[in-house]
């Protein structure tokens, strides 16, 4: 056992061994000890370097507040995290921990240099120059701030580990396991209540862990707490999570909670996540965060072995470590004495106290002089020694005129600093309560809190023990408690401590990890930083991965000193989530390959991947983009597939299409008001091709409607358009037309849609669909009609997207692929071939049909796709139609849709190619349209493209140019249908 | 008033003396009565303007009024990325501008703004999305605007932290890359301008909060009513991000703006891993490594309006799930600090720099998730409208009227996805 480990005491298990390394040497450590504890028992003190001087550092805090001691854990190749603070870390056997930000080592770091440059490195100091030349910033000086900057090291390889998230809802939360939090979730768990009980350390019970001389009810501390979780264990209705942080406070008591699950274990678990993300809705919410012992701001306060008060009396009494064997404490307050105590009895040193108050008194006080210490009164210090350790401290005395003196220096190991408390109003001030300044207690307290929610405890600055507990009990129902605790006054210091006026040189920092000092802030205030937010991002004091939560307050004094202002007049920097660094993969949680996104498939998806179907991801849906046979690319499957179609028969699979039931008695009222077209007139047993607009008169959705009754329509929408046509019905629906009787039911997953096209589809339904006469002259196009195949109801339309004869045969899902077999075997005598997206694209270009989203873009009216034939034009009102009265709505200079053709050349356009007026135009050219859709189309033996082109309408015949990055393309503008101009193939 | 002018030497120099001889960078002037124009909002956008008025207009006597500290809004809370390869001839034209004027901005200012042309590389995951970016680089390539396509492969090579395998659920198709684009720093660009036209004579009033607009008998902008005293003068320019509607409607103009809140986050710092910028529509994600070593990361607008600064946790759930799929390595990555801003939306994304139906008001907003890139170009042209009471050609088109008329500038709309 280390020399720096107590024979007895502490909440470690002294039978359990643990051994880890530290910057690859082998440490033994004690079950229950953090990394740093195991590191302070093994007398290690440097564990990292900072920031920006890359100065030596030690472990400053115990918890999560700790600025320093900041250290890469590898667990195994892929599961690296950087950035970790020892102080949170708990160590298991086989744990490889790495000190970080410096180079060749720990020891001897090359970046040293610039903490004997720094004169020239004052903050903010890189605004002022890299500037010349101009071109050296991305070459040169980036470059080398760059790898100058940053902590750790980003993990090289994707993270194998999984991480889970969950819902809760519960009446109370509390958050924090110190007295205040068990003593209100004691009273809780005697109500009905729901509660969650949250505490961000591996064991429940905060400060109480750590003292030594306190009972409560006749308990020691210890009993006390360990009697109470049991309890609270016991309880069905209290849901106990240590190790798991209450990060962030979003609205109506919406709290993010990040457990983690795994990091402590030797063997990690199989099937168990890493970290658990809860997101719990909390009727009342009960903060019991506590306050953090503030450091003290003197020169050469940041050297290993100076250290938190009460951090080193956590390290003795919680852990069993000595944090040093001859100590100094410097303190602005009686309890940190109790730290000198403590460590004097367990056998440290105690060089001296200095108390930086004129008067020093109390239990404590006459305790410390009781046991011999030597303290001074009006104290300060100013300066320390050592290298990669203090070795000693520099005493002064500051007399009755305020000017200080230098009294001692004094050898020691260990330094002690206490300057008070700041209560953690983090997550208070997250959820929007005001803070209000508390000049007695010189701390921000909570204030009037926004939420339906409760501090209690010491972050709202209630320290005596007693007063805790009852804070505690008290936010659920009054509760007395007999406890025995030193009373201490709650004083402290703000700011630097006083210090020679000539103290020039040496640095007192305020923010550890960032190397901002007293003088930084100095700095800032001179050249006009005023706002306590200019002051931290000029400084980046506040701005490290401990968001200043040992520093903020001294800034803020500094300023205020510097400023002559009130520190309220100051005020503080926005408190944001996450309380500490959260982990990006719990907050992705599942969602992560298949599923990231719900991967929408259709019944014939499992018959087309077996033949062989390559497929495209179209919003949410796979979609099957071509069927090679053999070894064809894309090219050949396609124009085979066309080729199909037009000449016997194909088969497609057109189920994603939105699909939205619209029924009752205002229905077609309901669709005259969305769609430009007149619903009124459309019989039942028919469909007509329906246009949606957005409120700004483009283009926003199409798709065929049947009308199946009087009063009932099949609405179909673009595949990607499903949810937010049926978003914005549900819109209007229920926020402007609550008049309308109407009813919308999404039916896309109900119907499976086989599109049957070609002048041979007939004949290959014919023999299958009972109930329908088929005939062009009892089913004419755009007809609609209910019949069977195979027993199976279906809801046959004669429809067509390719411009031949064609069905689009509606089955219910659970029919859907066996009625694609049927078909496809009936139409195996008439050459039926399978065919996707990619042909379906060329089909319908061929005649000039758009696609919305390819063909328009959101800027696109009816008039410029050539559809204003489909506006109803005695409707008096639809969706979009006083934004098309707008002029340049209808000015015959906007884009329309036409076609092109190439001439001299039989390679197709690019798609989004852009079009010019005139040959070998300079940049920036006038480009006068672009090329939305572009194919070859196997029928015709040449390229096509559709384009839309200003007032493309009159340009029929005109030659335009294509600027390509290797020379100019020559095209001719056509109409945009290029098959079958008459139409009759459709009517066959 | 002469400003000292930083550079190595300076910071040398007055390094040995320990940086005592430093002046303040902007001064703290009490508001004068009255003053030629004033610019309300002390972002980027319009402490540019305002040193725009007085280094190209000599338009000395003027003011910034800021209600809190300058650059507190969104200049000092975006994701800091710039680039202009915009698909209309307008919105390419404002932020080539804009980019040209970045360039040199540090030399400009004598502030280095740390602008960056890393790269911005946005990636394609669909077909569609595939489609888009053709068209985007083909239009850019004849507005002399540089945008290429790279292949996966060319992609990865460009961004090696990124996954093209195909086990993600919208694996990468290629990708649209502006290497002129880039990112800058954001605070310096605010602190930059304010010091430059500090030193031109423009007075920067800090915690300055307008309350009313001073109207004359006709109707014309006469002066402003502050939280720090009236002010008269013939012209004001609202400069206001996310509270322009509020601000404009003190003159009773209503402007087609809502206001949505945007969040972005930062990762703890890390050595540097990530060269460029990276943005996915298609899966909502931008990214970014600062100069400090964190990793910047945008994510969506909330879908609801509202002026306060914080969105909600499953838009940044959201965001977080993307940025794990491109880059699984980052999973293990933790998220230091999430914080807010307000952005104003116009109906189609672009935004205003305008004249308005108040004789003597200007107005610059609507720049909803995108201003940042825009600050030197915006400010340039918003001067220009103020100081010759008409805009200059660049922007001429980001008139209020176009609203009217129907003579829409929709960049998102013709991506289809937010900006």
């Amino acid at each position: 056992m280390s020399a720096f480990r107590t024979q007895t005491g502490g909440r470690i298990d002294r039978t359990r061994k643990v051994h880890f390394t530290f910057d690859g040497k082998t440490y033994e450590g004690l079950q229950g000890d953090t990394l740093a504890s195991a590191l302070l028992a093994n007398g290690v003190h440097l564990l990292g370097r900072s920031f920006k001087y890359h100065r030596p550092r030690g472990i400053l805090a115990a918890g999560s507040e700790e600025p320093n001691a900041l250290v890469a854990v590898r667990r195994d190749e892929a599961r690296y995290t950087p950035n970790l603070r020892a102080t949170q870390v708990e160590i298991y056997d086989g744990l490889q921990a790495q000190s970080q930000n410096r180079w060749p080592s720990l020891r001897w770091d090359v970046g040293r240099i610039n903490d004997l440059l720094s004169r020239f490195f004052p903050a903010g100091f890189y605004y002022k120059t890299f500037m010349w030349p101009k071109s050296a910033w991305k070459s040169l000086y980036e470059p080398v701030i760059r790898r100058a900057a940053g902590i750790g090291k980003s993990p090289t390889l994707p993270d194998p580990d999984r991480y889970a998230q969950r819902y809760a809802h519960c009446e109370v939360l509390i958050v924090g396991a110190g007295p205040a939090g068990i003593a209100a979730a004691l009273q809780a768990a005697k109500t009905d209540a729901r509660v969650i009980f949250c505490d961000e350390q591996s064991e429940m019970g905060g400060s109480l862990l750590s003292e030594s001389a306190v009972s409560i009810d006749g308990l020691s501390a210890a009993d006390w707490v360990a009697q109470s979780l049991v309890a609270l264990a016991r309880n069905p209705r209290v849901t106990l999570l240590p190790r798991t942080t209450a990060f962030g406070y979003f609205p109506h008591n919406l709290i993010g909670l990040n457990e983690r699950v795994t990091e402590h274990l030797a063997q990690l678990p199989e099937h168990c996540a890493r970290e658990r993300l809860w997101q719990v809705r909390a009727g009342t919410v009960l903060l019991a965060t506590g306050a953090i012992e503030r450091p003290l701001v003197f020169a050469g306060n940041d050297r290993p072995g100076v250290m938190l008060a009460a951090a080193a009396r956590t390290y003795l009494n919680r852990y069993g470590v000595r944090t040093g064997s001859r100590a100094v404490l410097v303190t602005a307050n009686d309890a940190a004495y109790q730290a000198a105590l403590d460590l004097g009895a367990a056998g440290v040193s105690i060089a001296a106290i200095v108390d930086v108050r004129k008067n020093p008194g109390g239990e404590l006080h006459a305790a410390a002089h009781r046991a011999g210490i030597e303290i001074f009164a009006a104290g300060t210090v100013l300066g320390t020694r050592g290298s990669l350790r203090i070795s000693g401290v520099q005493i002064g005395q500051v007399d009755g005129s305020g000017a200080v003196h230098f009294k001692r220096s004094i050898a020691c190991d260990l330094l002690l600093m206490s300057g008070g408390h700041t209560p953690s109003v983090h997550l208070f001030s997250q959820s929007r309560g005001t803070l209000s300044w508390n000049e007695a207690l010189e701390s921000f307290l909570p204030g009037t809190p926004a939420e339906n929610q409760r501090s209690i405890g010491a972050c709202r600055g209630v320290y005596a023990l007693s007063a805790v507990l009852e804070d505690g009990a008290a936010a659920i129902a009054p509760q007395r408690f007999t406890v025995t605790a030193t009373v201490t006054s709650p004083s402290g210091w703000l700011g630097a401590l006083p210090r020679p006026v000539d103290s020039h040189g040496a640095k007192a920092f305020v923010d550890w990890q960032h190397d901002v000092t007293v003088k930084d802030i100095q700095l800032a205030t001179r050249e006009g930083f005023h706002s306590i937010e200019h002051i931290k991002r000029f400084t980046t004091t506040g701005m490290a991965t401990d968001q200043g939560k040992t520093s903020n307050l001294n800034a803020l004094a500094i300023a205020s000193d510097r400023l002559q202002k009130p520190i309220p007049e100051i005020g503080l920097t926005t408190f944001r989530m996450p309380f500490t660094p959260t982990t990006f993969g719990s907050f992705a949680g599942l969602s992560r390959g298949d599923l990231f996104d719900p991967v929408r498939r259709t019944p014939v998806h499992p018959w087309a991947a077996q033949r062989g179907a390559v497929f495209e991801d179209v919003s949410l849906w796979k979609r099957a983009r071509y069927f090679p046979v053999g070894d064809e690319d894309m090219h050949a499957a396609v124009n085979r597939e066309c080729v199909a179609v037009r000449s016997g028969c194909g088969i497609f699979d057109a189920s994603t299409l939105g699909k939205i039931e619209i029924v009752g008695p205002d229905a077609a009222t309901f669709l005259n008001r969305l769609y430009v077209n007149n619903w009124s007139t459309l019989a039942v047993g028919r469909s007509r091709y329906g246009i949606l607009l957005r409120d700004d008169g483009f283009i926003y959705d199409d798709g065929v409607i049947a009308r199946t009754a009087t009063d009932r329509f099949h609405v179909t929408t673009t595949t990607g358009g499903a949810a937010r046509v049926l978003g914005m019905m549900e819109d209007y629906r229920q926020t402007e037309w609550t008049d309308l009787k109407v009813w919308l039911t999404s039916t896309t997953e109900q119907w499976s849609v086989i599109a049957v096209q070609g002048p041979n589809s007939r004949r290959v339904l014919e023999g299958l669909v009972t109930g329908v006469d088929l005939s062009a002259a009892a089913m004419p196009h755009m007809s609609v009609a209910r019949g069977a195949i195979g027993g199976v109801p279906v809801l046959l339309f004669r429809v067509s997207f390719t411009g031949e004869l064609g069905f689009e045969v509606n089955v219910p899902s659970t029919h859907g692929q066996a009625v694609w077999e049927q078909i496809f075997a009936a139409g195996q005598a008439h050459g039926i071939t399978p065919y996707g997206t990619e042909a379906m694209h060329v089909l319908r270009a061929e005649k000039g049909y758009i696609i919305v989203g390819q063909d328009t873009d959101g800027t696109v009216t009816p008039d410029d796709a050539g559809l204003s034939w489909a506006i109803g034009k005695a409707k008096p009102d639809f969706v979009g139609k006083r934004s098309l009265q707008r002029p340049s709505m209808q000015a015959p200079e906007r884009k329309q849709l036409v076609g092109l053709i190439n001439v001299g050349s039989n390679v197709p356009l690019n798609e989004g190619a852009q079009v010019v007026e005139t040959r070998a135009q300079a940049v920036p050219m006038t480009m006068i349209g672009h090329v939305t859709s572009s194919y070859y189309s196997a029928v015709l033996g040449k390229p096509i493209a559709l384009a839309l082109i200003a007032g493309g309408r009159a340009r029929m015949g005109q030659r335009l140019y294509i600027p390509m990055p290797g020379g100019e393309l020559e095209v001719q503008v056509t109409a945009p249908v290029f098959y079958d101009l008459e139409g009759a193939r459709i009517h066959a | 008033m002469t400003r000292q002018r930083f550079s190595a030497l300076s910071l040398f120099l007055r390094g040995l003396s320990r940086h005592r001889s430093w002046q303040i960078q902007w001064r703290k002037p009490t508001p004068k009565p009255a003053y030629d124009a004033v610019i309300v909002g002390g972002g980027g956008h319009g402490l540019g303007a305002a040193y725009y008025l007085a280094a190209e207009h000599g338009m000395t006597n003027i003011a910034v009024l800021e209600k809190s500290w300058i650059g507190g809004g969104n200049t000092g809370r975006n994701t800091t990325i710039i680039r202009s390869n915009y698909l209309f001839d307008e919105s390419a034209a404002l932020y080539d501008h804009s980019v040209k004027l970045w360039e040199d901005l540090a030399q400009v200012l004598n502030y280095n703004v740390m602008f960056s042309p890393r790269g911005v590389m946005m990636l394609a995951h669909t077909v569609h999305d595939m489609q888009s970016a053709q068209r985007h680089i083909h239009a850019n390539r004849c507005n002399g605007v540089d945008n290429e396509w790279l292949t996966p492969e060319q992609a990865k090579e460009f961004c090696p932290a990124l996954n093209i395998g195909s086990n993600i659920r919208y694996p990468v198709l290629g990708a649209a890359l502006q290497r002129r684009g880039g990112t800058a720093r954001h605070d310096a660009v605010a602190w930059g301008y304010a010091r430059a036209a500090d030193a031109l004579g423009v007075d920067i009033i800090e915690n300055c909060e307008v309350t009313g607009m001073i109207r004359d008998p006709s109707g014309a902008i006469a002066g402003l009513e502050t939280s720090r005293g009236e002010i008269r003068t013939r012209k004001v320019g609202v400069s206001a991000a996310g509270n322009t509607s509020v601000v404009m409607r003190l003159a009773g103009v209503d402007l087609p703006l809502e206001s949505y809140p945007l969040q972005a986050l930062v990762s703890e710092p890390i050595k540097p891993v990530f060269p460029c910028v990276v943005m996915s529509n298609t899966v909502h994600a931008y990214i970014s490594q600062s100069d400090k070593g964190e990793l910047v990361i945008g994510a969506g607008t909330d879908a609801y309006t509202s002026y306060t600064q914080r969105g909600a946790l499953h838009i940044n759930n959201h965001t977080l799930d993307a940025i794990c799929e491109l880059f699984p390595m980052f999973r293990r990555m933790r998220m230091l600090r999430n914080w807010g801003g307000i952005v104003d939306v116009t109906p189609d994304r672009s935004p205003i720099i305008a004249k308005t139906p108040v004789p003597g008001l200007y107005v610059n907003c609507g720049w909803g998730t995108g201003g940042f890139k825009a600050t030197p170009g915006s400010a340039h042209v918003f001067a220009w409208t103020i100081a010759r009471d008409e805009p200059h050609p660049i922007n001429a088109a980001f008139n209020i009227e176009r609203f009217r008329e129907g003579r829409l500038i929709g960049e998102a709309a013709a991506a289809a996805v937010a900006h």
